[in-house]
């Protein structure tokens, strides 16, 4: 058996048993995707010798008993969103061909600091902006448990990293699901944490006031150590909240006696898949089980999460956007003006998503149309964040759907940009009240797709949801499933 | 008919911190610095960089704001003003647009009308641009070689077409002889603070005394170091014209490369009497950008109105909202050094100088402190304030850097102000003197004996040569018995020469006119 198969969570106690090295469990994380990443196109970028290297460089500190943490020596995958000093960092767009950045993404730089190797960078949607990873100008991931259909996305190419035994974790971005999709998509745990509890800095922004960077495990208990070890203020982002660093412990409780967990009753639309909303009903019927209380409750604004979102996010992307005119950095059209390099340089190297986003935004923000647009937004965000206040005044958890649907055959969506934003729907309002998400396995369709259920909470309550996903992942398998041989 | 301008202000004034607003480069003289040398990838814009408000910027900017008298916002909010050029590398500029930091100011004026109020609409905090180099490699000349920060100019569509923008070396368009722009990014992400008047301004007059007394008044805060020259202080007029007596406002051009006072006060002149010959031959005046244009002592049309740009503001999601606790600001507030007008009062007050007088020793910072140092080593005011505006004044700016404390020490100069009151040298010998202890750092007093200046104050002394000058002369000493009482001087300069120059001209002249009544 390949050591790639091994979880975060069993990579790291034999690591520190001594059982096995980093630099064996690295070669098998680089072998892994040397034999799949032509199937999957998850990795867009692969540093093997850098890898190897901070492989041994944790090997050498352990031998001395000086290794950082638990996580030292494990092998992680970052969205190609965040940047890694000396890595190409693509965003998925032709835009940054070749851009290698001078810096690393602070959320990076804590779990480099706690010894995690670097293995490369994972394929996403250009700028992050999509569902499906399809929108990527780097080609298309393929979901490891059908290659015939989409990882998700954004954060494609991490989940099917995870999903794909290429990586013990990696690490994602989340605007409106970008996390929690693919996760629920690829059968993986991901967390989207609370807005500014990890530090943006060296996230290529998408949506300022929505963007978060979020972790993929094989379990809860992987994505908590993960997560543990990179949220924390930062000097370098003003919006990160100067919250004590600190390991999150998931104490399995023998009962969820006392916990009340809210399920929405307008996240249970028609248009849903059966079998998605099967699952979910059996996995909340289990916390029910385990001795938790369910409550339904009612979050009336959701229906406007979408084109509420559809405003706000594209309006901060046009202006996060506009600084890619090929002037500093990146490649650059040749034309006679400078108007004609801005103009050229971003018609030819934008994809067709990330222009229609810009444009969107742009009319968003325009004199005359930014009340009832932009500004309108806002006020009904407002809104959406208080629905969630009044929930969490009445229970500890929301449970629902991650997605309608399961994981769609790539194409599906190709010539309908509105479809693929229904995919967001259940994972947008999270971003919208800046609530953590987690999204795990509980069960899979009728075309053994995996199905996702999302847990958010109040504010800063990552350890309360993480410890809740514990509970259902000790009470069942769904997260232990072996992919199907391909 | 008469026509009456009515004009507003914005000045852009940098706040000279260590660093920048929001990243960690230094503020470097952007004339000076070699280019893209106080750059990091957050003021260059790269992807995944994050803003983080300098608190130090803040503190400059509650300085001047509390100085005007503004309303001090508890808490402001920063925005992105969005458009294109390569000179704003996140291709959105931040500042502050619907809560400003303070609002509310004013400032009293004294001109030679009388005291003039000017209300200060709001002042807020953003952050300074890049430079522009634009290189004319063949015969398409190019007057206007460096942008000052000038986005009015970067926003029309009348680009001059040969206009290319590059990274710092440009191969390509340098080689193809077409002219290409240089981008200097050292100045992107300086801290400025925007100021911006209601238009209460009616004379070019008011215009520059507005400016002087902002920039005396940054300058006494340390904040800023008042150089027009270099840009780090801009002033842009917006000047309409109406006739006079009219309630209504007419159309509005704003004036930018103002990059001196006597420009300022030229420009705003000019385009008082363009706007007004236009409206009195008939004509409208357009609604526009102008530039100053310093050859031709004119203004020129750089963007008309169609041009406007649509700066799609919005709050900056990368900024929590700028808190001022109460705390914080009383601190700043009781730091506050006096300020030139709270220093003009007093001196006219205690010293007895006159408004004029006054003016002129507030206008520097430094200056008028000497002065108080010199007065306080026991000389009186008016001396005090003649050799400091006078003979040292014309020393520093003939040596071309400035007021220059530690050339002469004030102590110093008191002593030499002290030696031509006791009598122990004459006042053209002080000159001589200072200008050596200017040059040298000598004392006055070594410099007196070591060259043997001291005058001869000796009444028989100088009765001798007064005697020896009349005999030598007895024709001159015939003409002023004869009534040619010019005549005096002649013979008093003789005495003087006679001296070798040292002689106390009081006694001497107070003899001769005894020798000259006795004959
Ligand atoms: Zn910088």
């Amino acid at each position: 058996m390949s050591l790639a198969t091994l979880s975060l969570t069993q990579a790291s106690r034999l690591l520190q048993r001594g059982e096995i090295s980093s630099r064996e469990l690295t070669r098998a994380a680089l072998d892994s995707i040397a034999a799949q990443n032509g199937r999957l196109n998850a990795f867009l970028f692969v540093d093997e010798p850098g890898a190897l290297k901070q492989a041994d460089a944790a090997d050498e500190s352990r031998k001395r008993k000086a290794a950082p943490s638990p996580l030292s020596g494990i092998p992680l995958a970052v969205k190609d969103v965040l940047t890694v000093a000396g890595m190409p960092c693509t965003c998925g767009s032709k835009i940054l061909e070749n851009y290698i950045p001078p810096f690393t993404a602070t959320a990076v730089k804590k779990l480099q600091e706690a010894g995690m190797v670097v293995l490369g960078k994972t394929n996403t949607d250009e700028f992050a902006m999509g569902s499906s990873t399809e929108n990527s100008a780097y080609g298309v991931t393929r979901n490891p448990w059908d290659l015939s259909r989409v990882p998700g996305g954004s954060s494609g190419g991490s989940a099917a990293a995870v999903a794909a035994r290429m990586a013990c974790a990696a690490l994602g971005s989340d605007t409106g699901g970008s996390v929690r999709q693919p996760a629920s998509f690829c059968g993986v745990t991901g967390l989207k944490p609370t807005y500014g509890r990890v530090s943006r800095y060296g996230l290529v922004a998408y949506g300022s006031s929505l963007d978060s960077v979020g972790a993929f495990g094989r379990s809860a208990q992987d994505v908590a150590a993960i997560f543990s070890a990179m949220q924390g203020s930062d000097p370098l982002d003003a919006t990160a909240q100067n919250l004590p660093a600190g390991e999150i412990s998931l104490e399995a409780p023998d009962n969820l006696q006392g916990v009340r967990i809210g399920v929405p009753k307008e996240y249970f639309i028609d248009g849903i898949q059966p079998a998605v909303e099967k699952k979910i009903r059996e996995a909340i019927a289990l916390f029910e089980q385990l001795g938790a209380e369910i409550i339904e409750i009612s979050l009336p604004h959701t229906e406007y999460a979408l084109p509420v979102y559809y405003l706000i996010a594209p309006a901060e992307a046009s202006a996060n956007l506009a600084r890619f005119d090929g002037v500093r950095y990146g490649p650059r059209a040749e034309a006679e003006t400078m108007w004609d390099v801005f103009t050229k340089t971003r018609g030819e190297k934008f994809g067709d998503e990330v222009q229609r986003r810009i444009m969107l935004g742009t009319y968003a923000l325009s004199a005359g149309y930014y009340d009832a647009f932009y500004g309108q937004a806002q006020k009904v965000r407002t809104l959406i964040k208080r629905d969630f206040e009044q929930a969490f005044s009445l229970v500890d958890a929301i449970a629902c759907p991650v997605a309608p649907t399961t994981a769609f055959p790539i194409g599906a969506h190709g010539d309908d940009p509105l479809a693929m934003y229904l995919e967001d729907v259940f994972t947008l309002p999270a971003n919208l009240a800046g609530v953590p998400g987690l999204a795990f396995p509980v069960g899979f369709d009728e075309n053994q797709l995996p199905v996702g259920m999302q847990l958010m909470g109040p504010h800063f309550a990552e350890a309360a949801l993480l410890r809740l996903a514990h509970a259902y992942q000790q009470a069942t398998e769904w997260h232990l499933a072996i992919l199907p041989p391909l | 008919m008469p026509y009456e301008p009515v004009i507003g202000l914005e000045v852009h004034i940098e706040m000279q911190t260590r660093s920048k607003m929001f990243c960690a480069c230094p503020v470097v003289d952007s004339v000076s610095a070699a280019p893209n040398t106080a750059v990091c990838p957050i003021c260059a814009g790269h992807p995944g960089t994050l803003p983080v408000v300098n608190a130090r910027a803040v503190e400059f900017a509650l300085r001047v704001a509390l100085a005007l008298g503004c309303q001090i916002n508890p808490v402001s909010i920063f925005a992105r003003k969005n458009y294109f050029y390569p000179d704003i590398p996140k291709g959105y500029q931040i500042t502050q647009y619907e809560q400003p930091l303070a609002e509310h100011g004013k400032i009293t004026l004294h001109t030679s009308q009388g005291e003039k109020t000017i209300r200060i609409r709001r002042a807020h905090l953003e952050e300074d641009t890049g430079k522009l180099t634009h290189v004319a490699t063949d015969w398409e000349s190019d007057k206007r070689i460096t942008d000052s920060a000038d986005e009015a100019e970067k926003q029309k569509s009348g680009e001059p077409a040969n206009r290319q923008t590059g990274k710092s070396s440009n191969e390509k368009t340098g080689q193809s002889g077409k002219s290409y722009s240089l981008v200097d990014l050292n100045r992107a992400g300086v801290p400025l603070l925007e100021i911006v008047t209601e238009p209460d301004f009616r004379s070019a007059e008011e215009v520059r005394l507005y400016a002087e007394t902002l920039r005396a008044l940054v300058r006494y805060l340390s904040v800023n170091s008042g150089d027009l020259e270099k840009g780090v202080m801009r002033i842009e007029p917006n000047i309409s014209v109406r006739p006079r007596g009219s309630k209504t406002l007419g159309t509005k051009v704003e004036i930018k490369n103002l990059n001196s006072f006597r420009a300022l006060e030229r420009g705003v002149t000019y385009e008082i009497a363009r706007q007004s010959a236009l409206l009195g031959s008939g004509r409208i005046v357009l609604q526009e950008t102008v530039g100053w244009d310093e050859g031709r002592q004119a203004t020129y049309s750089q963007r008309s109105k169609e041009d406007a740009h649509d700066y799609r503001y919005f709050p900056e999601p990368d900024l929590p909202p700028l808190v001022i606790d109460t705390a914080w600001l009383e601190r700043v507030r009781a730091e506050l050094p006096e300020l030139p007008w709270q220093r003009a009062q007093r001196l006219e007050r205690d010293f007895g100088l006159s408004a004029a007088e006054v003016a002129r020793l507030v206008e520097e910072k430094d200056l008028g402190e000497y002065f108080e140092q010199v007065v306080q080593a026991g000389v009186s005011p008016r001396l005090a304030f003649a050799w400091v505006t006078g003979e040292l004044t014309s020393l520093m700016n003939a040596a071309g850097a400035g007021f220059d404390f530690s050339k002469v020490h004030p102590k110093e100069l008191a002593a030499l102000i002290g030696l031509v009151a006791a009598g122990t040298i004459n006042q053209p010998t002080a000159k001589t003197v200072l200008a050596e202890m200017f040059t040298s750092g000598q004392s006055a007093a070594n410099i007196v004996a070591a060259r043997g200046l001291a005058q001869i104050s000796d009444e028989t002394a100088i009765a001798r040569l007064v005697a020896e000058t009349c005999a030598e002369n007895p024709a001159e000493v015939d003409s002023f018995h004869a009534g040619k009482k010019t005549v005096f001087n002649f013979l008093f300069g003789q005495v003087m020469k006679k001296a070798g120059g040292k002689a106390n001209p009081q006694t001497a002249r107070a003899l001769l006119s005894q020798a000259l009544r006795q004959k």
